[in-house]
């Protein structure tokens, strides 16, 4: 390992300037070209995202106007037409998924939490990151398996389990590790002053690391609000302004896919102003959280 | 500790929702081995190892869907690994501290924007780029048409659409697991290496690369396991066609596109079991590179 950064010293100071100089200058030289890339491949690696926010803010930003949220998509060769039933289902999916996979994720996370260091917990917390490395497009045909050909429809309960358990793993791993930072030390002195192990977990524990599970639940939720794979075959999708949980709804991920796809160029400039929502709206939220999540962890 | 009855609920409750991961975990395989089985019962595995994909015939060759997932793959990983790399080394050890968090935001916002807006700039942005003038450049301007890779129409859509967009949406990953494990090596270890005359790359190369080299490779594998069950931006750019070709240019299908494209009209249950055997192969996949990622992971960030 260290044999080459050795290789170089000299064995007599003599030798020093006349021999070596030319090496040391070339380490040297290769040391700047070497970093140099590294700094060039990271300029390469955020061309694509420069791409993606113009490209998006030119074509999809003549698009928005009060129609984008108020309308449903017209037919083709009738002017207008917005996503605003897309936008009402996400909410409507993302909003039911909460219902689920926040007392359930954070329930779990509060189990680890009080059962930290044992086998049991680190198994749990292997078992989620495994499921949350599930693609997407198979938990959509579980929770088509089990709500959909079970029912006969396609629903937004079903498309809303979907996203709930793409979000689980998520909100354990999130709220696990914000209760890792809680001092130890508080929940003793709860417990010191007779508080009952429930109350130390949720008045204590789960009350001061509050903000973090909060923040932590924030960017599961917008992570799902833009999923779409999961949607395919459980929300299906919709023309109208449908919003009853049994029936299919449109979500404006699945209206960015159809729309992309489609030849039209009202469509296509609906679809850029459907992934400037979810970019503005699911990306943006999703980064302002995870910066004040790492403050909180005191890791930024 | 004496427990009252108030403490057994709150440890039943809690207990009852971290059930619900591994029954979860548990349905995911439970419905794809016994959707796939009506296939995999009568005819066997050898039904899917064929290259001829036409559900009106019976015929259900995965050959060319399971190629292209694993070049798509590993092509994106290819063009990301180093990459990812340089972005993490620029962010961790050479970016004045000032520039350090927009650049990491920026980094993490490649990785929260959703699929299907990658898609949708691959259809309209990459695409188009590559037809005209990438793809005719590399043929004939450099004369790599001489190679079956770079071979045919270009079309657009292709497997190399495809690759392009899976490297851009690993990367973060990779490079975001890359920092992290490049933090942990303990700043004595580059300090030793510096006052003994490395030079930064030096340091880097000899000393903290090869301290976080289990997290890097944990890396990778975690970036392999999005990329092999990416589906959307996928999707949109592959030009989903059945087809075994060498050639990077002619457009071709991933198991996960397969599925999204034909889950929703498959009529008869030969068709939905073999679409359910695809996502079978799709599931054991990443179930094992998964897997290892995260214990590589977290033995490399725990040491």
């Amino acid at each position: 390992m260290s044999t080459s950064v050795l290789a170089g010293t000299p064995d007599a100071p003599r030798a020093r300037s006349a021999a070596l100089a030319p090496r040391l200058r070339w380490r040297i030289v290769r040391s700047a070209l070497v970093l140099g890339a590294a700094v060039m491949g990271t300029g390469l690696a955020l061309l694509p995202l420069l791409s993606i926010l113009a490209h998006l803010a030119v074509t999809g930003w003549a698009a928005v106007g009060t129609a984008l949220v108020t309308d449903v998509p017209q037919p083709i060769g009738v002017e207008g037409g917005g996503l605003g039933n897309g936008i009402a289902g996400s909410l409507l999916l993302v909003g039911l998924a909460a219902l689920a996979c926040v007392p359930v994720g954070v329930g779990a996370g509060l189990w680890v939490h009080e059962h930290r260091g044992t086998r049991a917990a680190s198994a749990l917390t292997f078992l989620a990151d495994v499921l949350n490395g599930v693609p997407s497009i198979v938990i959509g045909i579980t929770a088509w398996a089990l709500l959909v050909r079970t029912t006969g429809r396609f629903s937004a309960l079903a498309g809303a389990a979907a996203l709930a358990m793409v979000a689980i793993p998520l909100v354990l791993r999130a709220t696990s590790d914000v209760l890792a930072q809680v001092p130890r030390t508080l929940w003793e002195a709860g417990l010191a002053l007779g508080y009952p192990r429930w109350r130390a977990g949720l008045t204590v524990v789960l009350a001061t690391a509050r903000t973090g599970v909060a923040t932590g639940v924030l960017v599961a939720l917008a992570r799902i609000a833009g999923e779409t794979a999961p949607l395919l075959f459980t929300a299906f999708g919709s023309l109208y302004w449908a919003l009853d949980p049994r029936g299919p709804v449109a979500a404006l991920p699945l209206q960015v896919y159809n729309m992309a796809l489609s030849p039209f160029d009202a469509w296509r400039a609906l679809a850029a102003a459907g992934a400037l929502l979810l970019v503005v709206g699911v990306a943006g939220a999703s980064v302002a959280a995870r910066r004040a999540l790492a403050r909180l962890e005191g890791r930024a | 500790m004496r427990r009252g009855p108030a403490d057994r609920t709150y440890f039943a409750l809690l207990a009852a929702c971290a059930l619900v991961v591994p029954l979860l975990l548990g349905a995911v395989v439970a419905y794809a081995v016994h959707g796939a089985s009506p296939l995999l019962a009568d005819g066997g595995a050898a039904s899917l190892v064929g290259s001829t994909w036409s559900p009106s015939r019976g015929l259900y060759g995965a050959l060319p869907a399971i190629a292209g997932t694993l070049v798509t793959s590993l092509l994106a990983l290819l063009i990301a690994a180093p990459l990812g790399l340089g972005v993490a080394i620029t962010v961790a050890e050479l970016a004045p501290p000032g520039t350090r968090g927009p650049l990491g935001a920026l980094v993490d916002l490649l990785a929260a924007i959703p699929s299907v807006v990658f898609g949708l700039w691959g259809v309209l942005v990459l695409v188009p780029w590559l037809r005209d003038p990438v793809m005719p450049f590399l043929r004939d301007t450099l004369g790599l048409g001489a190679l079956p890779f770079f071979r045919g129409v270009a079309y657009g859509p292709s497997v190399l659409a495809a690759a392009l967009v899976l490297a851009i949406m690993v990367l973060p990953y990779v490079a975001a697991v890359s920092r992290e494990v490049i933090a942990t090596v303990p700043v004595p270890m580059r300090e030793a290496a510096l006052a003994v005359g490395a030079t930064r790359w030096e340091m880097l190369r000899d000393v903290v690369l090869p301290a976080a080299r289990t997290g890097l490779v944990g890396g990778l594998l975690l970036g392999l396991g999005r990329a092999l069950g990416e589906t959307m931006a996928v999707t949109m750019v592959i030009g989903n066609r059945h087809a075994l070709s060498a050639s990077l240019f002619s457009p071709g299908y991933t198991l996960a596109s397969v599925i999204a494209n034909e889950f929703g009209e498959a009529r008869d249950e030969r068709h939905l079991a073999a679409l359910l055997s695809l996502a079978l192969v799709l599931l054991a996949v990443t179930l094992v590179v998964n897997a290892a990622a995260r214990l590589l992971v977290r033995r490399a960030v725990a040491a």
